[in-house]
């Protein structure tokens, strides 16, 4: 019958769409930004970060870097806590993404120290030899519009004051997006929460052992010398030499659970033998 | 009985301007996979990955998919309805607003002008001509059928209508967002809903575009191809309403773990596995219609292109039911297993069925026959062998890549950071980046027969004036 009315058609087969639309696209609104799941703890971006936010829409990160981290073993260790809903109920739009060419920036925010941001996004390869992240040094040379920031933070109903918008003059579309990065799953406070207990006395497995710290000197090479240094010379973070005399559990849990209002990030998801590798060839006077 | 004055000419038109999008699809394709390999090819601002990567998503599937279907939802309407077109101005004005929405696309896109929604990139002065170019079109097609001279409405225009008011209401409710300037705007939802909106409208759009045209073309060229008509009617009509039906549940499968509600997830993940049956329909459908004449599968280019690519939209609607199952996603959600599925979609169904449909309509647009049966072979096999690299390669990568993800040590820490995974994978790009330039040979081939097709094919006079 409705094979000879193209009308009858159209009207059914709209019916036939809403139907899972309305169960499963509508009705969420209901569960979700209420006060079911709302965060006290959760703010919305200030204007410098707004205008980082607005960056990285505009260079599509989101096209390589995804921002959930979803509740499974391996993903919570390599990231940090699970993904809440209600941290996102600032997001218009959500920038969860589909793909992770590079690695998850839900929890970014506090990893680095705000230098070593800068020196990644002006050249990844200076920091991660082997990446294929595009380099964005550009944005240095941009400058964030004070006036259209304060526009979009009306039309979201953020609140700001004039010393926000003030303090936005001069500063540049890589200050925005390293402020936007540092603020990105703070909302939260997982860090201090995440911090490993170290189980059990903290004795050196390896105390002495030639072996152990040549397998540190490579791990260091791999995950320290971006920060602290080929030569252990210092750079983002302070040098590291003359350690040898610390106690060898002290540094074990330096590097463990790092130094998070310092910069130093943990290395706790490197697991104890490696950290202890690292430990021996930090000891080792050179 | 009289032949109506059918428009061909809008058809060439549509064909000529979405090959051209195509190519530029394919290119930047290329450029992309090159840049994965190699961030020096990036030249920030303009040509960098990220804003690339949605100027190839759009070029594909506008430009290429929709714009072909422009051109073959016109060919189909007016002869399944034995009648002209019910405005050949409109189609004629629809012609240059099409170009013009897809190059302010371009230019945008390139500018970092974006929502940042997949699929929806599109700011929303240039979403507004989008919205334009599609009630146009859809009134032209309505009106078209509402006209026609013949009283039973053929399988494909049941596809074509669905797919007419499923894309409105996709994009519409999508689209909804509050300008902040002219080339900027922000979502009028937030977070977690905004996620569930966008992957609601994100499956659709496979679903609406994807996958109801391509059937449109397919039901419609398979039997002109063979001459032989489509194995059972009430099974297209079981299979279209569930397909219709089932689809709009399934958008959450994008968003499995995530903080979206749980029971929207799974009602997702069911709606995924049921999928398959509707989905299987249209392929079986296909398949029982060559009963008695598989040997056309060698005598017959045209059925090489449409069987093989009904046979990867069956692959494809197992890949993605099973890709919908949590423990599955957990695996390969975010790895590089994903563009191997997209990709047999876009370059192997999709794809394998416009060309097929675009050879059979080159008599219709240049009076001549196709000029090359030879070439038109070798197009069929590069494209399916660069297909076929890219998608093996792209699973095979993300598999090991999930693996390395995943794997732990004795003492529950991490084995792989996540750079050492990377690594992994450049070998896998380099080969999925080789597979691009054999898809591109193989479009370049196309493109030379079609072009000396229209200079130098044997004339095809009758064929343009034959009836339905
Ligand atoms: C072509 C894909 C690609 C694009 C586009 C891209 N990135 Fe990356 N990104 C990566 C890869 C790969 C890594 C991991 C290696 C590294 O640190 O460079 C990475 C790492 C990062 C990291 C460090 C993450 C960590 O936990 O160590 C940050 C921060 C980052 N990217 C930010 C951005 C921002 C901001 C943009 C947009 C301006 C961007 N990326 C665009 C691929 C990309
Ligand atoms: C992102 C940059 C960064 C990386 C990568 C990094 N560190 Fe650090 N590290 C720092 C910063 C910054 C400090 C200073 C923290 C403070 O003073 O609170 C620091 C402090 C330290 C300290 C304490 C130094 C002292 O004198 O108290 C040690 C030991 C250390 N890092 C070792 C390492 C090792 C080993 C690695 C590799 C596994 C590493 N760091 C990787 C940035 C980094
Ligand atoms: C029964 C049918 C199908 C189901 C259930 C299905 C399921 C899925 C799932 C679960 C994903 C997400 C993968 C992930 O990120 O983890 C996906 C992605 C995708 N599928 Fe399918 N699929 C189906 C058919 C198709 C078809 C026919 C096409 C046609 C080209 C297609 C195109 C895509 C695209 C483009 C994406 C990528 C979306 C993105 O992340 O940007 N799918 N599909
Ligand atoms: C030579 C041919 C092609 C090449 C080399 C190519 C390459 C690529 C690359 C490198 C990506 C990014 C993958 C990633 O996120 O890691 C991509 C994504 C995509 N391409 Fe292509 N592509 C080609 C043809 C096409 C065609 C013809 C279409 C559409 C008609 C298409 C549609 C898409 C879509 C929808 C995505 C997004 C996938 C996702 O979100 O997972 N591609 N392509």
């Amino acid at each position: 019958m409705w094979e000879n009315k193209p009308v009858l058609l159209l009207v059914l087969a709209t019916v036939t769409i809403l139907v899972g639309t309305v169960i499963t696209m509508v009705l969420p609104f209901a569960w979700v930004n209420t006060d079911r799941d709302r965060i006290e703890t959760v703010t919305p971006y200030n204007p410098l970060e707004l205008a980082g936010r607005d960056v990285y829409i505009r260079e599509g990160c989101n096209n390589c870097h995804s921002q959930t981290v979803r509740p499974l073993v391996t993903e919570v260790l390599r990231y940090g806590d699970y993904s809440k809903s209600g941290e996102f109920a600032y997001d218009q739009p959500h920038l969860w993404g589909s793909r992770r060419m590079g690695p998850d920036l839900a929890r970014i925010g506090g990893k680095y120290p705000d230098a070593w941001h800068y020196k990644h996004m002006h050249e990844p390869k200076s920091m991660v030899p082997k990446t294929n992240m595009p380099a964005y040094a550009f944005l240095e040379r941009n400058k964030v519009d004070p006036d259209e920031t304060r526009h979009k933070m009306d039309v979201l109903g953020f609140p700001y004051t004039e010393a926000d918008i003030k303090a936005l003059q001069g500063k540049t579309e890589m200050d925005a997006m390293v402020a936007y990065l540092q603020k990105l799953g703070t909302g939260i406070d997982w860090r201090k929460q995440a911090d490993s207990a170290v189980v059990g006395e903290l004795v050196n497995p390896f105390r002495g052992d030639r072996t152990a710290a040549e397998a540190g000197e490579s791990l260091y090479r791999k995950h320290c010398a971006s920060c602290h240094g080929q030569e252990r010379e210092g750079d983002i973070g302070p040098e590291l030499t003359g350690l040898a005399g610390m106690d060898d559990g002290d540094l074990f849990e330096i590097l463990y659970n790092g130094l998070p209002d310092g910069g130093m990030p943990a290395f706790s998801n490197l697991g104890a033998t490696k950290n202890w590798q690292l430990v021996n060839y930090l000891l080792q006077e050179d | 009985m009289e032949t109506p004055a059918y428009d061909y000419r809008i058809v060439r038109g549509f064909v000529v301007w979405s090959i051209i999008w195509g190519l530029v699809a394919v290119l930047v394709g290329v450029l992309i996979s090159f840049q994965l390999c190699d961030p020096d090819l990036n030249l920030p601002p303009f040509l960098t990955y990220g804003r690339l990567r949605p100027l190839h998503t759009n070029a594909g599937i506008f430009g290429w998919g929709i714009g072909s279907f422009f051109a073959l939802f016109f060919f189909m309407v007016q002869r399944l309805c034995r009648t002209s077109l019910w405005s050949p101005g409109l189609a004629r004005f629809q012609l240059w607003f099409f170009n013009a929405t897809i190059i302010a696309a371009a230019i945008t896109l390139l500018l970092g002008y974006n929502t940042s929604k997949e699929y929806h990139e599109l700011e929303w002065p240039v979403d507004i001509m989008v919205v334009i170019l599609w009630v146009i079109f859809a009134i032209n097609i309505i009106m078209t059928i509402i006209k026609r001279r013949e009283e039973q409405m053929y399988i494909s225009l049941w596809y074509m209508l669905a797919c007419l008011v499923g894309v409105a209401v996709l994009y519409l409710v999508n689209a909804a967002e509050i300008p902040v300037s002219l080339f900027k705007s922000y979502s009028a939802y937030a977070g977690t809903n905004d996620a569930n909106v966008q992957w609601w409208f994100g499956h659709n759009a496979v679903a609406m575009v994807l996958t109801a045209p391509p059937l449109a073309v397919f039901y419609y060229f398979l039997p002109k191809s063979t001459g032989v008509p489509i194995y059972s009617h009430r099974m297209s009509i079981i299979a279209f309403w569930s397909l219709i039906f089932m689809y709009l549940w399934t958008g959450a499968h994008h968003l499995l773990w995530t903080p979206v509600p749980d029971w929207v997830q799974t009602l997702a993940m069911a709606f995924s596995v049921m999928l398959i049956a509707p989905s299987w329909g249209s392929v079986f459908n296909g398949y029982l219609s060559m009963q008695g004449e598989w040997q056309q599968m060698k005598s017959n280019y045209l059925v090489k292109f449409l069987i093989l690519g009904i046979t990867f939209y069956g692959l494809q609607t197992l890949q993605g039911p099973l890709q919908s199952i949590r423990s599955f996603s957990a695996f390969i959600h975010y790895t590089d297993w994903v563009p191997g599925h997209v990709h047999m979609g876009t370059m192997g169904w999709v794809s394998l069925v416009l060309f097929a449909a675009i050879y059979y309509l080159a008599p219709y647009l240049f009076g001549r026959k196709v000029y090359s049966i030879g070439l038109a072979n070798l197009h069929f096999w590069l494209v399916l062998i660069g297909q076929i690299i890219y998608s093996i390669s792209m699973w095979i990568a993300g598999v090991q890549q999930a693996g390395m993800w995943h794997a732990t040590n004795s003492d529950g820490s991490l084995t792989y950071t996540f750079m050492e995974t990377l690594v992994e994978m450049y070998p896998y790009y380099w080969v999925r980046a080789f597979s691009g330039i054999i898809y591109l040979a193989g479009v370049v081939v196309f493109l030379y027969n079609l072009y000396m097709t229209a200079k130098k094919g044997e004339p095809a006079e009758q064929l343009a004036q034959q009836a339905n």
